[in-house]
């Protein structure tokens, strides 16, 4: 969905529900991914010469960070970062990109 | 509320009517409690905007800043090297008070009150808030160099805040003459931006290598070593020989005393003339933590290492360079990581939920030619120890490196300005 309508979405459904500030985004998740945003784009979306992550399956995110994290895929910076996190996080940190394409 | 499809969008279409009714999407309209952020820099334009994302729209949201716009430190050495314009790294906050919902108000913070929880303004508003998210960024210690005070940086730029100070910095190395010396006070430890000076000095030389060859760039350090010191060293060898010179504090770096008539740094007795002179001066948290009680003796905020809560004061939170943020050094990242994490133990807190575990990254770019980058970075977790960075994780590029990395590096940098700007203003 363009990120316009999802936020729209959003907007109507928490208004519809008279429901506050409840939402249902998982924040440990949240947590975990958000910091990707800073050179990957908000959401995932690169808007310069830093690759888009938005579009890859969970899988290829799965796999990219391992291959990173093990040295297996060189890197300029991504080789550092991903020894930073678990195999538990990185499948997390995946999962959440994914639920964003729907 | 991300997992949305089209159907279940359109199903809830139909609300939209009542939307208005509510008058949930109008500017300040927000049924439910506000968070009021004070700085919009990459610390408070990123948490207002992601307090939005994570806390949902009912939530209001006040941003206050006292500049319309806002000329980000990231890049302004680039400016001063002559590769950018000024206008190229300055931003607004049209996108986040339209797309986002968020009350900008320009105004200045007079004071806060922790008890009433309320925050007044220079114009005569006074705001109520449930949580308050203080980025003040860093002030500078007048005074600690002798001679060197406000007035003085008209003549001897910091250009540490950037805007006319960076502007002011590049008109004086354009109208310098060839063979001239540029020296560059480096402050001491703990500052905003630990490779900035450096990366600063790499972009004048590579400026002054191409239009006056003849000219030399002294580094006078309050300190003994600095953020990608071997890095940095090897590529001034390599790109800039004998062009600059860095002179450590134990060995006659640290400057005492400024003579602006004279054009003079002093080391204790040694005097140091210059034909322009870019002085860091000494830093702390910015004035509002300090007039709202939330500084230590230390001049900076301690905080919660998970919430940014401060120990001084409840329900107001302190992020970026003005906080006590453990191993994570005041870069704008930083303080862009520490909003969103800081974003997310509110919108937990607002639903009653206890915080969650936190990470954090940083990652900091410096350009030492237009194409030859190097970065350091980090990923941190909150500990009982306070913010630390994860062990086997992180570090510098690496110092044996060909050209074609130092390229990439440097085209990344420029992504990385894309990218990290957007996510914080637009």
């Amino acid at each position: 969905m363009h990120p316009d309508l999802r936020y729209l979405s959003v907007l109507i459904v928490a208004a519809a529900m008279w429901s506050g500030a409840a939402h249902s985004t998982d924040l440990r998740a949240a947590i975990l991914a958000n910091p990707c945003a800073g050179c990957h784009g908000m959401d995932g979306v690169s808007p310069g010469t830093i690759p888009s992550i938005n579009q890859l399956s969970a899988d290829a995110i799965v796999a990219a960070l391992k291959a990173f994290k093990s040295g297996e895929r060189p890197g300029t910076v991504m080789d550092r970062i991903a020894k930073g996190y678990t195999d538990e996080e990185i499948q997390r940190i995946a999962d959440y990109f994914q639920s964003l394409k729907k | 509320m991300t997992n949305f499809s089209r159907r279940e969008f359109l199903k809830y279409a139909g609300a939209l009517s009542a939307l208005s009714a509510f008058g949930c999407a109008s500017m300040g309209g927000a049924s439910g409690p506000r968070i009021v952020v004070i700085g919009g820099g990459f610390g408070g334009a990123t948490c207002a905007k992601y307090l939005r994302k994570l806390a949902g729209p009912t939530v209001g949201i006040t941003l206050i800043e006292k500049n319309s716009s806002y000329v980000t430190c990231p890049f302004s050495n680039t400016v001063i090297g002559g590769l950018r314009s000024i206008d190229t790294i300055t931003h607004n906050y049209e996108t986040l008070a339209k797309k986002y919902n968020i009350e900008v108000v320009f105004d200045t913070v007079t004071g806060i009150d922790a008890t009433s929880k309320t925050v007044t303004l220079q114009g005569g508003k006074t705001l109520a808030y449930e949580r308050a998210v203080i980025s003040p960024g860093i002030d500078f210690k007048w005074g600690a160099i002798e001679g060197y005070d406000e007035a003085a940086s008209e003549t001897l730029p910091h250009a540490w805040k950037a805007g006319t100070q960076t502007v002011l910095l590049r008109k004086q190395l354009e109208a310098m003459a060839d063979g001239g010396v540029v020296l560059i006070a480096a402050p001491p430890d703990p500052f905003r931006c630990p490779p900035g000076p450096y990366e600063r000095a790499s972009l004048i030389a590579n400026y002054l290598k191409q239009s006056k060859p003849k000219s030399k760039i002294v580094i006078l350090d309050a300190k003994d070593k600095f953020s990608k010191q071997p890095l940095f060293q090897d590529a001034w060898d390599n790109l800039y020989p004998g062009m600059i010179e860095w002179v450590p504090g134990s060995q006659g770096g640290k400057v005492t005393r400024a003579d602006v008539k004279e054009m003079t740094l002093y080391v204790d007795n040694s005097a140091h003339k210059g034909d322009v002179i870019n002085v860091i001066p000494a830093q702390k948290a910015g004035a509002l933590a300090h007039s709202a009680g939330l500084a230590n003796e230390s001049g900076w905020c301690p905080v919660d290492p998970r919430t940014f809560e401060s120990k001084v004061h409840k329900n107001i939170h302190v992020i970026g360079d003005a906080c006590l943020g453990g191993k994570m050094p005041k870069s704008g990242y930083a303080a862009h990581s520490q909003a969103k994490v800081c974003a997310a133990q509110i919108a937990a807190m607002l639903i009653g939920q206890p915080p969650v575990d936190p990470s954090w990254i940083n990652t900091c770019y410096s350009l030492i030619a237009p194409d030859y980058g190097i970065t350091v970075a980090a990923v941190y977790r909150a500990t009982a120890d306070g913010i630390v960075d994860v062990q086997g994780a992180g570090g510098v590029s690496p110092r044996e490196a060909p050209k074609s990395v130092r390229q990439a590096e440097a085209i990344y940098a420029e992504g990385w300005y894309k990218s990290v700007t957007a996510d914080a203003f637009s």
